[in-house]
């Protein structure tokens, strides 16, 4: 059986070394693993994911709509752009931080109050305060191993040795605060 | 061994293995990681950055004829670029085996265009393969250089957007060294004159014949039986969609070298099948060879002839639905269009021009583009890579036909696009004499691909340290008498340039210079920018009158708070540039030293 995860987010956020943990991670466990990214422009804060898929074989690197097991979104407004690829009976991680776009910066539009209630109205929805979670180890940018831990926890992957491939793929300095942070976020997922 | 690569990366490692020693290339979207990853391959592989596709194409050709395998890589549209020289290498062919890889973009996620590269191995004639995801670009490499050398041509390999920047797991060699051929001067060969090119098109035609029965020969072109009730023909990343949705339960031919096609297998898999689907992405090209070959078959008729045929695509064209899923409500998910960067050198001088009433403004390619949008509104149409210069030219002396019309039109382009094909547009300008205004936004780099270095930078792709062209010398030069180079962030300098070229009845150019933001500064641009990162902006929010003139300089950094009516600044994302700050009117906005970092 071939499963899809789907990590969305806006540039910047951190998405692209929570795909790179994630990918290898389930390449040691011997899975078949395909990872699809669209990256194009380099300026800052469009709209970003990374579709993963693993598997005994897979195929399409591509997530197709209704095709995602679980949607983990780095950020809350994203979570509903990007909903339409999500099984409707999959899981979302959301990311309770708002990263206006353009047109609410610019007082053209206001940020949606309604996003998280039309999420857990339509989905089995984890919502998790990500940001809040890293400052409080000291660390803003910690916040993608929060949510990665969550994503873990959420897809019942928890058995891949994570811990190792996190050390090896994050700063030295930070390997302590990441870990904390992935720990935070398979408990969040757990409940 | 065993390493999770994207296509890219697979190609890149593809050409190493192959023996390749020299490389060239132009960055552009989906291709850019091409070249900079076989940059990584240091001590076997001289990997360089060229102006432009033409020149990488040519150099690339000109280190095959000297006898070494090389490579030469682009997008899509970077090939109409270089077709002159790969028409004609298709008659000379090669010493050295060469490759071209174009990577094509169906879905358009960052071109401004589709077109179907598979077109040009037909049109010059000359070989084509298909990877369809990153184990295939590696071994399809090897493949490509063989099939050079044996045949003696160039070889073009068709990538695209999802075979590029998708990884897959590729099991890895070793290099082997393939020894540099002794170039034997040969002017039959190598001259094509056209009593020696006539008998070359002719050889053409006969080298495509071999290539057929190597085509029908090859194990790139195989055959899965399943069922056969649906047999599917496709290529590239469109097999992959069609596995996917097709599953077990259709037989396939799965086609990897495409020119010339397979005939025989072609024959041979649509006679053992009831019903043909085939599944490729843009120009029905296998579709018609099918036909051609009298069989009945599905294929445009179902599918989209533009996009991705993404499983959600194929589903959707043959069941008319797609899987089943859920939609978000309009009202909670607010566009999140690309916008230039907090501290982005182009907004000052965007600003300003979108105060300017009566003038066209000729657009290019580039970060630059989003000049047109929100706020600034201040382009009025980009075309291709350098066509800014030379299409402004052309609409001002048609403007200047019409009796009383005053409008004067502005073309602008990057430092990177000037020398891709902007500076053969200025000299029409010079030569010809229009009254254009001509501007260069010189952020010293080529931004919108991903910061790599150009003739202006200082650096080679391989990070040393080179002649740095000097775009001001090099436009007086070539005669231009008003040149006027200005700091972006100082509007008062881009207004005052704006009103003195409009005031001259001759062609003028502006540069701005002042680095891209996200740009790894060098110790020359310290020197020349001692000022850059070092300060922060701030509003003092008792003296913000909530006017929102900040906000029409379209910088993210500026949040607009409605509930108190008050504009403030995120520190995170200020380099205080000062833009913003010169259009406060009640001078709520101070700039202070930065404080963290
Ligand atoms: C023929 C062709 N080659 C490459 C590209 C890809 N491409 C788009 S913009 C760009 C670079 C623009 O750099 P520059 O002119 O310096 O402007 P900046 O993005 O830095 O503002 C490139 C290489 C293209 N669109 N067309
Ligand atoms: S990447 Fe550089 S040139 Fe492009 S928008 Fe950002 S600052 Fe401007």
């Amino acid at each position: 059986m071939v499963r899809s995860i789907l990590l969305v987010g806006v540039g910047g956020q951190g998405t692209l070394l929570a795909s790179k943990i994630l990918t290898t991670g389930l390449m040691q466990a011997g899975y078949d693993v395909k990872m699809s990214e669209i990256h194009g422009m380099s300026q800052r804060g469009g709209s970003v994911s990374s579709q993963v898929r693993y598997g005994d074989k897979v195929e399409s690197p591509v997530i197709e709509i209704g095709g995602a097991d679980i949607l983990v979104s780095f950020e809350k407004m994203e979570a509903l752009r990007w909903l339409p690829y999500l099984n409707p009976k999959g899981k979302a991680v959301v990311n309770d931080f708002e990263l206006p776009s353009a047109p609410i910066l610019a007082g053209k539009s206001l940020y949606p109050k309604g996003v998280l209630d039309e999420l857990r109205s339509k989905v089995a929805a984890t919502v998790v305060d990500a940001a809040g979670i890293a400052k409080r180890l000291g660390n803003a940018r910690s916040m993608n191993l929060v949510l990665f831990g969550a994503l873990v926890a959420g897809m019942g992957l928890a058995d891949i040795d994570w811990e190792t491939v996190i050390s090896e793929n994050v700063k030295k300095e930070t390997v302590e605060i990441n870990l904390k942070a992935f720990r935070e976020g398979m408990a969040q997922a757990r409940g | 061994m065993k390493m999770l690569l994207t296509g890219n990366e697979a190609v890149a490692r593809g050409a190493w293995e192959a023996g390749v020693r020299y490389a060239s290339a132009y960055p552009g979207t989906p291709s850019t990681e091409i070249l900079e990853t076989i940059a990584e391959y240091k001590d076997d592989v001289l990997a360089e950055w060229a102006p432009n596709e033409k020149v990488a194409f040519e150099a690339a050709m000109g280190g095959a004829f000297a006898g070494a395998r090389t490579l030469a890589a682009m997008k899509h549209v970077g090939v109409n670029v270089a077709a002159d020289p790969l028409f004609t290498m298709a008659y000379i062919g090669t010493n050295g085996g060469m490759v071209l890889v174009t990577a094509d973009e169906p879905g358009q996620h960052s071109s401004q265009n589709e077109q179907d590269n598979r077109q040009y191995a037909r049109f010059a004639k000359v070989p084509l393969l298909e990877p369809s995801d990153s184990q295939e670009s590696l071994d399809m490499m090897k493949v490509a250089y063989d099939v050079s050398e044996e045949f003696d041509t160039p070889v073009l390999v068709r990538m695209t957007t999802r075979v590029c920047h998708s990884k897959g797991i590729v099991e890895v060699g070793g290099r082997v060294e393939v020894p540099i051929r002794p170039f034997v001067k040969n002017v039959q060969k190598y001259m094509t004159v056209p009593s020696f090119a006539q008998k070359m098109r002719v050889k053409v035609e006969a080298r495509m014949g071999r290539l057929l029965e190597y085509s029908d020969a090859s194990p790139l072109n195989y055959i899965e039986w399943n069922d056969r009730a649906v047999g599917v023909v496709a290529t590239g990343a469109a097999y992959r969609f069609a596995r996917e949705v097709f599953g077990d339960r259709a037989s396939y031919l799965k086609l990897g070298f495409t020119n010339p096609l397979p005939d025989e297998r072609i024959r041979e898999f649509c006679a053992g099948v009831e019903k043909i689907y085939v599944v490729e992405e843009n120009d029905p090209i296998v579709e018609e060879r099918v036909r051609m070959l009298g069989f009945a078959c599905s294929g445009k008729d179902v599918f989209p002839p533009y996009g991705e045929l993404t499983p959600d695509v194929l589903r959707k064209s043959l069941y008319g639905e797609t899987l089943p899923h859920l939609d978000a409500s309009a009202e909670n998910v607010v566009a999140r269009p690309p916008s230039l960067c907090a501290g982005c050198p182009h907004r000052g001088f965007f600003y300003e021009l979108g105060k300017r009433k009566n003038v066209i403004v000729a657009g290019d390619i580039g970060c630059y583009t989003l000049g047109f949008s929100d706020p600034f509104n201040a382009m009025d149409y980009n075309v291709c890579m350098g066509a800014s210069i030379s299409s402004g030219h052309g609409f001002q002396q048609v403007l200047d036909m019409i009796p009383d019309d005053k409008r004067r039109v502005l073309s602008v382009m990057g430092d990177s696009t000037f020398f891709h094909t902007g500076f053969n547009s200025l000299l029409d300008v010079i030569y010809n004499g229009s009254r254009t205004v001509n501007v260069i936004l010189d952020n010293r780099i080529t931004g919108m691909t991903g910061h790599q270095q150009n003739p202006g930078t200082g650096f080679t792709l391989q990070g040393k340290p080179t002649k740095v062209v000097d775009i001001e010398a090099l436009v007086r030069a070539i005669g231009i008498e008003h040149v006027v180079s200005i700091d972006p962030n100082d509007l008062t300098a881009v207004k005052n340039a704006f009103d003195w070229a409009f005031s001259l009845d001759e062609p003028s150019v502006i540069i701005t210079r002042w680095p891209c933001v996200l740009k790894k500064f060098t110790e020359a641009d310290k020197t020349e920018f001692p000022t850059i990162f070092k300060a922060q902006c701030r509003v003092i929010e008792e003296t913000c009158i909530g006017c929102r003139m900040c906000l029409r300089t379209g910088c993210s950094s500026l949040v607009y708070d409605a509930a108190t009516n008050k504009v403030r600044i995120d520190p995170a994302q200020c380099v205080g540039c000062g833009v913003c700050l010169q259009v406060c009117k009640p001078v709520a906005i101070v700039k202070e030293e930065r404080r963290n970092g």
